[in-house]
């Protein structure tokens, strides 16, 4: 089931939250929101989701206008970042809720809690009530119950974001594969840019209340359209007028046609990848490298190398120097001050080029 | 169901591990082993001293003394026509104020908590305010407004109906501050997810914000019932002094006067009793209540 929203504002006192954000998420995908918090990624699932009512624009659901529909009868499934388990309630009848307001038959709730509870691995702990629960499955438990109703579309605001990394990316793939079988069409909201990366057919990066961008993980990772999608989707560094991946940059031993002249500065193996910060000019961007291709040059501190972009490389060419400053900024909405997120994802390493990342 | 095979076995390792059997002992906190450190021995010692001192002892004192004159002089002294009268009427205003301040101190501090309008910390102070005032004021307030002399020409002196106006003035902070606190904690992530999930704002309060509150309000309820029980200085002037408004603390304070201080703690037993049952039964109402969710 599609959903379309148009022009759609949401003003928070003096603060835009959505400054007139036009989204179509086709029918049984598995899009993901992604910008730095306060970007409003989450008041747009909130307005699609009947929770907040925009201050202009539309939203439509399944081709049916659903603006100034409230929550209950949009027949949305709704999983919040906290869980919002009903805590007096069991696995059971927390999962069986919607189905219990709908006055269906004693029967058929049986039947499809149960069936819920096998595909979200719970059928053991029906009889728990969710404080015995770890955030994981209260997680799971969560995405049971908002699927007990048979939603038209699913969201979710930041699913993960309040479990610890391990779990998280658990989760994460296993919603890829949940998605791959139930096929509701899925929003969800995430500020951890590999988790976008890797769960969703469709990426929209939002920020300052705008559409940055919105197109496949490959394509947005390959062509960012401006210097905050680039940023917020990987590290990036500036060589020469370019703004390039550390893992995009040749390293080579002689000169040829289009290099840069740079020292290397400072070498950091971080496990199979060695990290080199190079001085060029008044440029110092760092590269990444494996721990072979270090070891094949022979780079040290202080080693005369030529740099340049991979011929496939995805780059930007900066305008004046706002640029640079620009990409600073994407690095710092990117950083690892997220409330409730942490820092704590594997996902951390890639951005802003601090601590240790993997090479795509 | 295939295709989740695979994530759903590394998923149920995990479950195994994390989900050993926890034991489900509900809120009370098991202490295991019955020896005390000396610490925790004088902090025991000193809150059961206290609380004899201050509460076991003069009650049992009371006990004693009601049933000092034997059972049958303890049966005379609660069964004349006045002390059930006063007993009758203590018991049902105070139930009857329990019921109401159970619906409307719920109802002040959901407003309290949720609608933010102005003049809201005013009403803030204003619920603090029979609490704060000496319920002799409070009954002199009552009579100046709804006596004989009464401005709205309302004369409510001598009748049940004040009893009841009176105790009501001065247990309304109960709930309200009991139910407050819970209802401020309160994530309202919960109630989005009810009504994504199809509820009406009614069904989600009484499924999802009620039972929450529940415990809240029963013991807000069972403080207030307790209060009215045992009401004296307010409901004493606006009672006119007549019979059919004379509630059981009056009449323990007529019985004393006439030095029947059996009389007296017979009465005061009953009150005690009475008040017993009733919390002792809202908190299993709660339970109850809390269980069938």
């Amino acid at each position: 089931m599609s959903i379309k929203a148009v022009g759609v504002v949401k003003r928070f006192g003096q603060f835009v939250a959505l400054d007139g954000v036009d989204l179509a998420v086709e029918s049984g995908r598995l899009t993901a929101l992604l910008g730095p918090s306060g970007g409003g990624k989450s008041t747009l699932l909130r307005i699609i989701g009947g929770l907040e009512e925009p201050d202009a624009g539309t939203v439509h659901i399944d081709g049916v206008e659903a603006t100034g529909v409230p929550a209950q009868r949009r027949n949305v499934g709704f999983v919040f970042q906290h869980y919002a388990a009903f805590k007096h309630l069991s696995v059971y009848r927390n999962v069986a809720f919607g189905l219990e307001i709908r006055k269906r038959p004693k029967q058929e709730i049986r039947r499809r809690v149960g069936e819920l509870l096998e595909l979200v691995h719970l059928e053991q702990f029906a009889d728990r009530l969710p404080s015995q629960l770890s955030g994981g499955q209260r997680q799971r438990m969560a995405l049971a119950r908002a699927l007990a109703v048979e939603p038209k579309v699913l969201l979710l605001d930041e699913p993960f974001g309040a479990l610890d990394a391990k779990v998280r990316k658990e989760l994460r793939d296993w919603l890829r594969r949940l998605h791959d079988e139930v096929h509701v069409t899925t929003v969800f909201v995430t500020h951890d840019q590999e988790e976008a990366l890797e769960v969703s057919d469709e990426l929209v990066v939002i920020n300052h209340g705008r559409i940055e961008q919105v197109g496949s993980p490959e394509d947005l990772y390959d062509h960012p359209a401006n210097e905050f999608v680039m940023g917020f989707l990987g590290p990036v560094t500036r060589l020469g007028d370019q703004l390039v991946r550390p893992h995009d940059i040749e390293v080579l031993a002689n000169h040829v046609d289009g290099a840069i002249a740079a020292q290397v500065t400072r070498l950091q193996r971080v496990g199979f990848e060695v990290r080199a910060e190079m001085s060029a000019g008044s440029d110092e961007p760092w590269v990444q490298l494996t721990r072979g291709q270090a070891d094949a040059l022979g780079l040290d501190p202080g080693s005369s190398v030529w740099l340049r972009a991979a011929p496939h490389a995805a780059s930007l060419t900066l305008q004046g120097c706002e640029g640079a400053d620009l990409g600073e900024d994407g690095l710092r909405g990117a950083g690892p001050t997220e409330p409730g997120g942490a820092g704590a994802g594997p996902g951390e390493g890639r951005r802003g080029g601090v601590g240790a990342g993997t090479a795509p | 169901m295939t295709a989740a095979d695979g994530a759903g076995a590394s998923l149920r390792t995990r479950d195994a591990l994390e989900g050993h059997p926890t034991p489900v002992t509900g809120r009370r906190r098991v202490v295991t082993g019955s020896r005390l450190g000396a610490t925790s021995g004088i902090g025991l010692g000193t809150a059961v001293l206290w609380l004899s001192l201050l509460v076991l002892i003069p009650l049992a004192a009371v006990v004693a003394k009601a049933t000092g004159g034997g059972w049958s002089g303890f049966w005379n002294a609660i069964t004349t026509p006045a002390a059930l009268d006063a007993l009758r009427l203590t018991v049902l205003s105070s139930l009857a104020v329990s019921a109401i301040n159970a619906v409307m101190g719920t109802l002040i501090a959901w407003v309290l908590v949720r609608d933010s309008f102005p003049g809201r910390r005013l009403l803030e102070v204003v619920i603090d305010i029979p609490f704060a005032l000496p319920t002799i004021v409070a009954g002199l307030v009552l009579l100046i407004l709804y006596g004989p002399t009464s401005p709205i020409g309302v004369d409510l002196l001598g009748t049940q109906r004040a009893i009841v106006f009176a105790l009501l003035f001065v247990t309304l902070p109960f709930v309200v501050r009991t139910v407050q606190p819970v209802l401020i904690g309160l994530d309202t992530e919960a109630e989005e997810a009810a009504a994504s999930l199809g509820a009406a704002p009614l069904t989600t309060f009484r499924r999802i914000v009620l039972p929450v509150l529940l415990p809240a309000i029963a013991s807000g309820t069972a403080l207030a019932f307790a209060r009215a029980m045992g009401e004296y200085g307010s409901v004493l002037l606006i009672s006119g002094g007549v019979n059919r408004a004379r509630v059981s603390s009056m009449y323990a304070f007529q019985q004393i006067q006439n030095y029947d201080y059996t009389g007296a703690a017979a009465t005061a037993t009953i009150l005690l009793l009475v008040s017993l049952v009733v919390i002792v039964g809202l908190d299993l109402l709660q339970r109850w209540a809390a269980r069938r969710g």
